[in-house]
C-alpha cells in the first residue's frame, strides 16, 4: 500500500472494503425489496409512477379530442367530459409534472454532487409510497364516476356544497392534499442535499446547473405549495361544515380562493419548468463537448425566474374586473419573466455554437424542446398583454399556450433526459433509431395537435367545453389537433416498447458514461453511488481530471468504504463544501412504507367520511412514523472517524451543522408561508366584507389574548429553561412544565370565540380557520416535546445527544411566534380599525 | 378554418365595434413580432448548432447572451409595454356625463338573465339569451351571476368580463353598424356550459325602439283555441318558474318567456325556436342540454304538447 501524493487514501485499498460497501448498500431481497430507500432504486420507481400517470392522463386526452373531433358529437356527455378534463389536467400537474422532476432529482441529484444518497431517505419512501397510492385511489375515481368535476383549478363557488354536493370534489380536495405534502417533503430533500451533502471542493461555483435548478425548485415548493394547501383546507371547511370563506352572500368572496390558487399556481408551472431547463443546461454541454457558454448567467437566470414568478399571479385573473392599475403592475411582471428564459436559450445557443453538436436523439428533444418552448414563451407575452387577453383568456388559445410551453419547456426536456440518463441507470441504451423515430412522431403531432388551437381559441372557442356547435367553422381545427394527439399518442407507445426492450435497471453494470460526458453522475458507480467520494476542482471533473474515474473506483479519493459500519455520507458546509461530520444514515425497514400507505388511507377514507375507519388507518400512520421517528437522533458518544486526507470528522452534530436542524428550519418556512396566506385571507375578507366584522365593544374581552399570550411567553420560557437544565444537568424534564401552559393557551384561545358561529359569516369563519390551524401546530408542538421527553426518560437524550430536543425547541419557539402574530391580527386589528 | 377566424360570428379577428377593433389590431402587430423573433430564435439555433464551425464559431458568445439574452427582450418588452399601456389607456365609448344604455345580465347555469334598466336602475322589461342594442350607441352591460362564476364574451365587440357572485362588472360595448352576434360563457360553470351562448342583435337605432316598444308590451293573446289551450297549459305547468307578462305567469327562477316566440333560439343558443324544437325542448331537454335546470316534462301527450309549443311561438 502506498499513499499517492494528490490522493486522499493510499492505494491499493485493504480487502473486503469493498465488499463491505456494496453489502450494507444492497437493496433487500425477495418480497423485502419494497421496503428499499436507496434513491438509486426509489429514484427510478418514482420516476417510472410519474410516467404511469403521464400515459394515464394522456389517455384522457385521447378521449377528450375524440369527442371533439366532430361538432355535436355525442361519444362523451358533460357529466364525464367535465371529469375528463378536470382529471387531465389535476393528473397532469399534480401526479405527473411535478412528481417527475422530483423524480429526476431523487435519481440523479445524490450522484451529481458525489453524496452517497440523499440525506433522508426513508424520508423520500414515504413521500414516494404515498404518492404512489394516493394518485392510483385518486385516478380509479374515474371508474366510479367520483371523478372531480371543477376543473384542476377548483373555483368556488361551483365547487362548494351548494352546486357540487357529491363527495367528487372532496376527491380532490383531500386526494391532492397529501400529494402537497409529498411535494414538500421532497423539497425539504433537495434543499438539504444540494446545501449539505456536496462532494468537497464542489463549491456553489463549480455545483451543476441541475443542481441549482433543484435548489430553487425545493425553495420555491417551500414558499409557493403553501398558498394551495391553505385554500384547499379552506375549501373543505366550507364544504364539510359551511364556514363561508368564499360565499358573498355571507361576506366571502370566490376571488380569494383564485389569489390563493393563482399565488401557488403560478410559481407552479416554473416549478415545473425550472429544473426542465436544469436538465437542458446539463444535456447541452454532454451532447457538445463543451462547457456551458454563459455559465454564471443561467444560474442568476434561474434564480431571477424564481423570484420574478412570484409576482405574477393576477394574469390568471385579468378578466375578472380587477382595478386597471394592478393589471398594469401584472402585465409588466407577466413580460419581464420572459427575460431569464431568454437569457437561457441564448446560452444554449452560444454553447451550441462553442461545441461540436452530436445528433443523437437527447439533442433532437432538445432542439425540439427550443422551438415549441420559444413559440410558447412568445404567445406567453402575447397573453401577458392585457386587453389580447381579454379576447384569448379562457380560450384553446390559452389551450394551445399552455401546452407549448409545459410539453415544449418540460416533456420534451424529459425526454431528452430519460434519453440521455437511461445509461446511468441501466445496462442498456436505448435506441437510437427508434428514438428518431419517436421524437419525429411527437415533434410533429405536438404541432399538428396544438398549433391550430391558437386559430381556434381566435375562431371563439372557449375552453372546457364538452362539444360545440356545427356552423362555427371549428371542425377542421378540432379534427386537426385529434390528429396531432394520436399521433403524440403513437410517438409515446413506440418509446413504451423500446424503454420496455432496453431498460434493465443496474446502478452497477449500468452502461455507463457513453456520451463522455463531465459531471459526477458519470462516474462509475454501484447502489453506494461512487466507491468514494471525489474532491472536486471544476464543474466538470471529468473532463479537467482525466484519472478522475479510475481513481475514484479504486478507492482513492475520500470514505473509500463505510467509515461508521453502516451506510454513511458526507456533510460539507453550504458554500465551499468544506467536509464536517459523517452522516450515519439508515437501513431499509417498513415503517416508511406503512406510515405511507395508512396516511395514504387515511385521506381517502375520510373523503368517504368514513370517520372511524379513516381514524383507525391514521393511528397506525402514526405509529409508524414514532417508531421511524425513534430510530432517528443515533448515539452522539461515537469517536470521530477519518475518511481520508488526514481528515478525523465527528459522526455526529447538533445546531445549525445538523441536517435535522436544516429540516426543521425549511418545515418552519412552509409554515410561516401558509400563516402568511392565512394572515392575508383574513386582511382579504375585511377588505371585501368590511360589514361583517365586529366593532372594538363586540371583540372578546382583551383579557383573553392577554392571558392566552402570557401561557405562550411562559411556556416558551420554559423551552428555554428545559435548554439551560439540559446544558448544565443533561435532562430537559423542564419541558414537561410547557406542555399544560400550551393546552391552556390554546383554550383561552378557543374559549376566547366561543359565541361566534363560524358558519354565520365570513369573519366568523376566518377566525375559526385561525383556531384550527393554531390548534394543529400546537398539537404537534405538544407530539415533538413529549416525543422528546421519552427520549429523556428511555435515556436515549442527554448533554451531547440532544438533536431531538432542538427540533422541538425550535418548532415550539416558531409555533409561540406564530400564534402570537395570529393573536395580534385577530384581536388587534378590528380593535385597530374601530 | 380560415374562414371562422376572419369571418366567423364568434371570432376575435373579425370585430364588429371598435374596443374589439382595437384588440382585434394588437393581436395582428402581436403575431407578426412574435413570428418575427421566433424566426430568429431559431434560426440561430439551427445555424449555431448545424452550420460550419468555422461560421458558427464567428457568433460571440457575449454578444448572444447579453445581447440576445438581455439587451434585446428588454428592449422589446419596454416598448411592447409602453405601447400597450398607451393603446389602452382610455378608449371612451361614451362621455363622463352621458348616460348610457343599461342593461343588467345575469348568468345562470347555464343561462343569461337579460333586464334592460331605466333612468333609476330599475327593470324595464326582461328578456333572456339575447340582448338587442342601438348600432352606433355605446351601452353599458351590468353583469352578475346568480350562482357561480360565469364570463360574458361577445368577441366582436369586446373582451370578456366575468360575471362573479357578489359583484357588478360593468362592460360598455358598441356595434359599428347593424349584425348579428354570437357569444358564449366563458368561465366554467359545470355541467353544460358548453351550451351557454347568446347572440347580441345590433338594430339601427328607429329599429331598436320599435323593438323596445314591443318587449315593454304584455304577451301576445291567443290568436286560436289551440293557444288558448297551451295557454292554460303553461299557467298551470309553468308558472312556478317563468314570466309571461299580461298572465299570471310571474316565476322568476327561469327565462321571461314573455316574447320568446321571437328569439333567436332556445335553449341559450341551443337550436332555432320553432313548435318542433320547443316541443322537444320540453319533453326531453335533458337530452339536449344535460344537467341543465329544467326538468323534463315527459307526461304531456302529444297534443298538449302540440298546443303548448305553439301558444310559445305564438309570443311574438
Amino acid at each position: 500500500m502506498h499513499a499517492r501524493a494528490d490522493l486522499p487514501n493510499p492505494l491499493p485499498r485493504p480487502a473486503g472494503e469493498l465488499e463491505e460497501l456494496k453489502r450494507l448498500w444492497n437493496p433487500p431481497r425477495g418480497l423485502r425489496f419494497v421496503t428499499v430507500i436507496n434513491n438509486n432504486y426509489i429514484g427510478v420507481m418514482y420516476v417510472g409512477t410519474a410516467f404511469l400517470f403521464f400515459v394515464l392522463a394522456g389517455i384522457l386526452a385521447l378521449v377528450m379530442r375524440v369527442q371533439l373531433a366532430a361538432p355535436a358529437n355525442d361519444l362523451v356527455g358533460p357529466q364525464l367530459y367535465n371529469q375528463l378534463f378536470t382529471m387531465h389536467g389535476t393528473v397532469m400537474m399534480f401526479l405527473f409534472a411535478v412528481p417527475a422532476v422530483e423524480a429526476m432529482g431523487v435519481l440523479l441529484l445524490p450522484n451529481m454532487v458525489g453524496a452517497r444518497d440523499l440525506p433522508f431517505p426513508r424520508l423520500s419512501a414515504y413521500a414516494f409510497w404515498a404518492y404512489l397510492i394516493g394518485g392510483l385511489v385518486f385516478f380509479a375515481s374515474l371508474f366510479a364516476g367520483l371523478a372531480p368535476t371543477g376543473g384542476w383549478f377548483m373555483n368556488p363557488p361551483l365547487t362548494t356544497g351548494t352546486y357540487s354536493p357529491g363527495i367528487n370534489e372532496d376527491f380532490w380536495l383531500l386526494g391532492i392534499g397529501f400529494i402537497e405534502i409529498s411535494a414538500i417533503a421532497g423539497a425539504i430533500e433537495m434543499i438539504v442535499g444540494v446545501l449539505r451533502t456536496r462532494a468537497p471542493g464542489m463549491t456553489l461555483a463549480r455545483m451543476p446547473v441541475f443542481a441549482w435548478s433543484m435548489l430553487i425548485f425545493a425553495v420555491m415548493i417551500v414558499f409557493a405549495f403553501p398558498a394551495v394547501i391553505l385554500a384547499t383546507a379552506l375549501l373543505e371547511l366550507e364544504r364539510a361544515f359551511g364556514w363561508p370563506f368564499f360565499d358573498p352572500a355571507k361576506g366571502g368572496d370566490p376571488l380569494l380562493w383564485q389569489h390563493l390558487f393563482w399565488f401557488f399556481g403560478h410559481p407552479e408551472v416554473y416549478i415545473i419548468f425550472l429544473p426542465a431547463a436544469g436538465m437542458v443546461s446539463m444535456i447541452v454541454p454532454a451532447m457538445t463537448r463543451t462547457p456551458l457558454a454563459g455559465h454564471r448567467f443561467v444560474v442568476l437566470a434561474l434564480v431571477a425566474t424564481g423570484f420574478l414568478s412570484f409576482g405574477l399571479w393576477v394574469h390568471h385573473m385579468f378578466a375578472t374586473g380587477l382595478p386597471h392599475v394592478s393589471l398594469s403592475f401584472f402585465q409588466a411582471a407577466s413580460m419581464a419573466v420572459a427575460i431569464p428564459s431568454g437569457i437561457q436559450v441564448f446560452a444554449w445557443i452560444a454553447t451550441f455554437a462553442k461545441g461540436k453538436v452530436a445528433v443523437k436523439t437527447p439533442t433532437l428533444f432538445v432542439f425540439g424542446f427550443l422551438g415549441i418552448f420559444v413559440l410558447g414563451g412568445l404567445t406567453g407575452v402575447m397573453v401577458a398583454v392585457v386587453p389580447f387577453d381579454w379576447q384569448v383568456h379562457d380560450t384553446y388559445f390559452v389551450v394551445a399556450h399552455l401546452h407549448y410551453v409545459l410539453i415544449g419547456g418540460m416533456v420534451f426536456p424529459l425526454f431528452a433526459a430519460i434519453y440521455y440518463w437511461t445509461p446511468y441507470s441501466s445496462r442498456h441504451a436505448l435506441s437510437e433509431r427508434v428514438g428518431r423515430w419517436v421524437f419525429g412522431l411527437m415533434f410533429v403531432g405536438v404541432n399538428v395537435a396544438f398549433f391550430p388551437m391558437h386559430v381556434t381559441g381566435l375562431a371563439g372557442m372557449p375552453r372546457r367545453v364538452y362539444t360545440y356547435a356545427p356552423e362555427l367553422g371549428w371542425d377542421g381545427l378540432n379534427l386537426a389537433s385529434t390528429i396531432g394527439a394520436f399521433m403524440i399518442a403513437a410517438g409515446v407507445a413506440l418509446f413504451l416498447v423500446d424503454f420496455a426492450r432496453r431498460f434493465r435497471m443496474s446502478a452497477e453494470a449500468n452502461a455507463g458514461n457513453v456520451w463522455d460526458a463531465g459531471t459526477l453522475e458519470w462516474l462509475p458507480s454501484g447502489n453506494y453511488s461512487s466507491r468514494s467520494i471525489p474532491l472536486v476542482a471544476s464543474r466538470e471533473p471529468l473532463w479537467d481530471q482525466p484519472n478522475l474515474a479510475h481513481d475514484v473506483a479504486a478507492g482513492g479519493y475520500f470514505l473509500p468504504g463505510s467509515a461508521t459500519g453502516g451506510r454513511d455520507t458526507l456533510i460539507t458546509s453550504p458554500v465551499h463544501a468544506r467536509p464536517q461530520w459523517v452522516l450515519r444514515m439508515p437501513m431499509p425497514g417498513w415503517p416508511p412504507l406503512v406510515g405511507a400507505w395508512f396516511t395514504a388511507a387515511f385521506f381517502l377514507l375520510l373523503t368517504f367520511k368514513l370517520v372511524i375507519p379513516a381514524a383507525a388507518c391514521g393511528a397506525v400512520a402514526i405509529i409508524a412514523i414514532l417508531r421511524w421517528a425513534w430510530s432517528l437522533d443515533p448515539p452522539a458518544d461515537v469517536a470521530p472517524v477519518s475518511i481520508g486526507g488526514g481528515l478525523r470528522l465527528p459522526v455526529y452534530a447538533t445546531g445549525p451543522r445538523s441536517q435535522a436542524w436544516w429540516a426543521m428550519v425549511i418545515l418552519m418556512l412552509v409554515a410561516a408561508s401558509l400563516y402568511g396566506c392565512l394572515l392575508f385571507s383574513y386582511l382579504y375578507l375585511w377588505l371585501v366584507s368590511p360589514a361583517a366584522w365586529p366593532s372594538a365593544a363586540a371583540l372578546p374581552g382583551i383579557g383573553y389574548p392577554l392571558a392566552t399570550a402570557a401561557c405562550l411567553l411562559a411556556s416558551s420560557a420554559a423551552v428555554g429553561y428545559a435548554d439551560r437544565t439540559l446544558r448544565r444537568h443533561g435532562h430537559c424534564y423542564p419541558l414537561a412544565v410547557a406542555l399544560p401552559l400550551a393546552v391552556a393557551a390554546f383554550a383561552g384561545s378557543v374559549a376566547a370565540q366561543r359565541r361566534l358561529d363560524p358558519g354565520e359569516s365570513s369573519y366568523g369563519a376566518i377566525v375559526h380557520a385561525f383556531l384550527v390551524v393554531d390548534g394543529w401546530f400546537v398539537a404537534v408542538a405538544l407530539v415533538l416535546a413529549l416525543f422528546a421527553l421519552a427520549r429523556q426518560r428511555a435515556g436515549l437524550l442527554d448533554r451531547t445527544r440532544r438533536v431531538t430536543f432542538d427540533n422541538a425547541r425550535l418548532f415550539w419557539h416558531y409555533t409561540v411566534a406564530q400564534t402570537l402574530a395570529g393573536l395580534g391580527m385577530v384581536h388587534g386589528f378590528p380593535r385597530l380599525v374601530s | 378554418m380560415l374562414a371562422s377566424l376572419l369571418e366567423g360570428q364568434q371570432s376575435v379577428l373579425a370585430p364588429r365595434g371598435p374596443v374589439a377593433a382595437e384588440i382585434a389590431q394588437t393581436a395582428w402587430v402581436l403575431f407578426a413580432g412574435a413570428a418575427a423573433i421566433f424566426a430568429i430564435v431559431l434560426a440561430l439555433a439551427l445555424f449555431a448548432g448545424f452550420a460550419r464551425r468555422e461560421w458558427a464559431g464567428q457568433l460571440s458568445e457575449h454578444v448572444l447572451i447579453v445581447g440576445g439574452g438581455i439587451v434585446l427582450p428588454v428592449v422589446v418588452l419596454c416598448v411592447l409595454l409602453a405601447w400597450a399601456l398607451l393603446r389602452f389607456a382610455d378608449l371612451p365609448l361614451a362621455s363622463a356625463s352621458e348616460r348610457l344604455l343599461a342593461i343588467r345580465v345575469t348568468g345562470e347555469q347555464w343561462w343569461w338573465r337579460v333586464e334592460y334598466l331605466d333612468a333609476n336602475g330599475q327593470r324595464d322589461f326582461a328578456a333572456a339569451n339575447e340582448i338587442r342594442i342601438p348600432a352606433g350607441r355605446p351601452v353599458e352591460l351590468r353583469l352578475e351571476s346568480a350562482d357561480v362564476l360565469h364570463s360574458f364574451w361577445v368577441p366582436a365587440l369586446a373582451g370578456k368580463l366575468d360575471m362573479i357572485p357578489g359583484r357588478t362588472n360593468r362592460l360598455r360595448v358598441r356595434a359599428d353598424a347593424p349584425g348579428e352576434f354570437r357569444g358564449q360563457c366563458a368561465e366554467y360553470c359545470g355541467g353544460p356550459h358548453a351550451l351557454m351562448a347568446l347572440h347580441v342583435i345590433a338594430s339601427d337605432p328607429e329599429a331598436f325602439e320599435r323593438w323596445v316598444a314591443a318587449q315593454r308590451a304584455p304577451g301576445r293573446e291567443p290568436a286560436v283555441a289551440l293557444h288558448e289551450r297551451g295557454r292554460a297549459l303553461m299557467l298551470a305547468h309553468c308558472a312556478v318558474c317563468h314570466t309571461v307578462r299580461g298572465t299570471a305567469a310571474a316565476g322568476e327562477r327561469g327565462p321571461d318567456l314573455t316574447h320568446f316566440g321571437s328569439r333567436r333560439s332556445i335553449g341559450a343558443g341551443l337550436a332555432p325556436v320553432n313548435a318542433g324544437t320547443i316541443a322537444s325542448w320540453i319533453a326531453s331537454g335533458q337530452h339536449l342540454k344535460p344537467g341543465n335546470l329544467m326538468p323534463e316534462f315527459a307526461a304531456f301527450s302529444g297534443a298538449e304538447l302540440h298546443a303548448l309549443a305553439a301558444y310559445l311561438e305564438n309570443l311574438q
